[in-house]
């Protein structure tokens, strides 16, 4: 039945070519864990990509009582974490999921860095790579606002006065990020924005242009 | 698609070729080494990692709930603001005279700049065919060096923070109010507001049912530093984070000020 089913999609689009790419690259020896243990190292990359998986999905719950604005923000999030049925799993996961991609992505940096996997002819997926990095840490600064606490407040006042405090560019950037004059309602409508829509889409194009490349270029040999 | 067989039939109208494709995995042999495919032998033992990754992600989320401190107040002039772990370490390098005040440029831009900037053009940096670290001190030797950095900055912003947090609790519930002139004298427990306090419970709300302080500072002994005139323009025109106008009585801010300016 199944195979009767890829059978009549197959014969339309043609998808085996795509299939067999996807489920025949090689992976090489030197990068397996169940050969070497301290392969392990080249699992970081794979984690981080896991926990972002969970980040996404936490996320999207999440949004179903989140309300972004600085009446109810605070109390959905307690109501979330207090009363909604493993509202306070969801929420952790999406918390400490925050800090553990921030964790993994670092490791996975410095995997590459020290194997020196960035040199030619992966230049590109580095620079990629750096760029989700940053991506990453925008996510992190504007999720920390979103419970609207006392620290996300804070933490974020003092974040954008260090933005505000950059030449030419930096008066600019803050206006940008908090809407007028003061952290408020448009500050939190705005990171709301930027976390859920503007960040995430560049985080998705980015990962698949870092995956693509790994694909066509494959793993680092070994050293 | 110029150079198809001639002989080659389509699906249709479509350009997918009605030829197909055998869907099995190619043989590994030829491959050096202990070379396997990605599906389904490599990504099995993938899910395994992710699974006792996921295992331990979910006991930290179970013991440690996600903190949730109070509802943001502007006015909380007493909160010690503390960014995200993974921001602490340019955080605590602009608390640095060096990179603070006239030399805030060299801490938010040009530091940080160089850093990731250097970090960003590695590649064409460090162009050289060898790939192990021992192979090019120089680019193994800044990152390590750069790592160093990292924690100890990160150490020193936690330290820094858990020391004031802890000299905060020491010196009373006041002690945040940082420049404001009342002293942030310790709460004295026993002490006892008059009448006239109590009366006054937009008061209360900031400065304690007994004056012991809360958000706003403490002022059992406020007496010792203000006199009279002084506390009634506080109260008449508001003071750092204190709103003005919160007593419209002339002749009601007067008894209390008198009040307040005996306490020593």
């Amino acid at each position: 039945m199944l195979q009767k089913m890829y059978d009549w999609v197959d014969e339309r689009l043609n998808i085996t070519p795509m299939w067999r790419d996807l489920a025949d690259h090689e992976v090489p020896e030197h990068v397996n864990p169940a050969h070497h243990f301290s392969a392990f190292v080249y699992c970081f990359g794979g984690l981080t990509f896991f926990i972002t998986v969970i980040q996404i999905l936490s996320g999207m719950f999440l949004t179903m009582y989140y309300v972004p604005d600085i009446i109810n923000a605070y109390e959905s999030v307690k109501y979330l974490q207090n009363e909604v049925a493993f509202g306070v799993i969801v929420r952790g996961m999406h918390h400490w999921g925050a800090s553990l991609v921030i964790v993994m992505m670092f490791l996975h940096t410095l995997r590459v860095f020290f194997t020196g996997a960035y040199k030619k002819p992966r230049e590109l997926n580095w620079v990629v790579g750096m760029l989700i990095f940053f991506v990453m840490l925008g996510l992190g600064f504007t999720g920390y606002l979103l419970p609207w606490d006392n620290t996300a407040y804070f933490a974020t006042k003092v974040g954008l006065e260090i933005a505000n405090s950059v030449p030419l560019i930096g008066p600019y950037v803050k206006m940008l990020l908090t809407g007028g004059d003061i952290v408020g309602a448009q500050t939190l409508s705005r990171f709301f924005a930027i976390h859920v829509f503007f960040l995430p889409g560049a985080l998705l194009g980015l990962l698949g242009a870092h995956f693509v490349m790994i694909r066509s270029q494959g793993i680092s040999g070994p050293l | 698609m110029a150079k198809l067989d001639k002989d080659a039939t389509f699906v249709g109208d479509s350009r997918v070729t009605a030829k197909r494709i055998p869907n099995i995995s190619p043989s590994y042999s030829d491959f050096p080494g202990k070379n396997e495919p990605f599906w389904p032998n490599f990504l099995l033992k993938e899910w395994m990692v992710a699974a006792v990754c996921l295992v331990g992600f979910l006991i930290l989320t179970v013991s440690h709930p996600s903190p949730l401190t109070d509802k943001a107040n502007p006015n909380d002039t007493s909160f010690v603001p503390l960014p995200d772990w993974y921001f602490l370490f340019l955080y605590q390098m602009l608390k640095y005279p060096w990179a603070a005040g006239d030399w805030v440029v060299l801490g938010t831009i040009i530091i940080p700049g160089i850093a990731f900037g250097g970090l960003m053009l590695a590649p064409w940096l460090d162009t050289s065919k060898d790939r192990r670290p021992s192979k090019r001190p120089v680019a193994t030797g800044l990152m390590l060096t750069a790592l160093v950095g990292v924690f100890y900055l990160t150490w020193a912003a936690d330290h820094e923070h858990s020391a004031n947090h802890s000299a905060n609790k020491g010196g009373g519930a006041a002690g945040g109010g940082g420049s404001s002139a009342a002293a942030p004298a310790p709460a004295d427990t026993s002490f006892t507001a008059d009448a006239l306090w109590k009366a006054q419970t937009s008061c209360m709300g900031c400065h304690g049912k007994n004056m012991e302080g809360g958000m706003g500072p403490n002022l059992q002994k406020i007496g010792a530093q203000l006199d009279a005139t002084q506390i009634a323009d506080v109260i008449k025109n508001g003071k750092g984070a204190m709103p003005a106008g919160m007593i419209k009585d002339d002749a009601e801010i007067a008894k209390l000020a008198e009040y307040m300016a005996s306490l020593k």
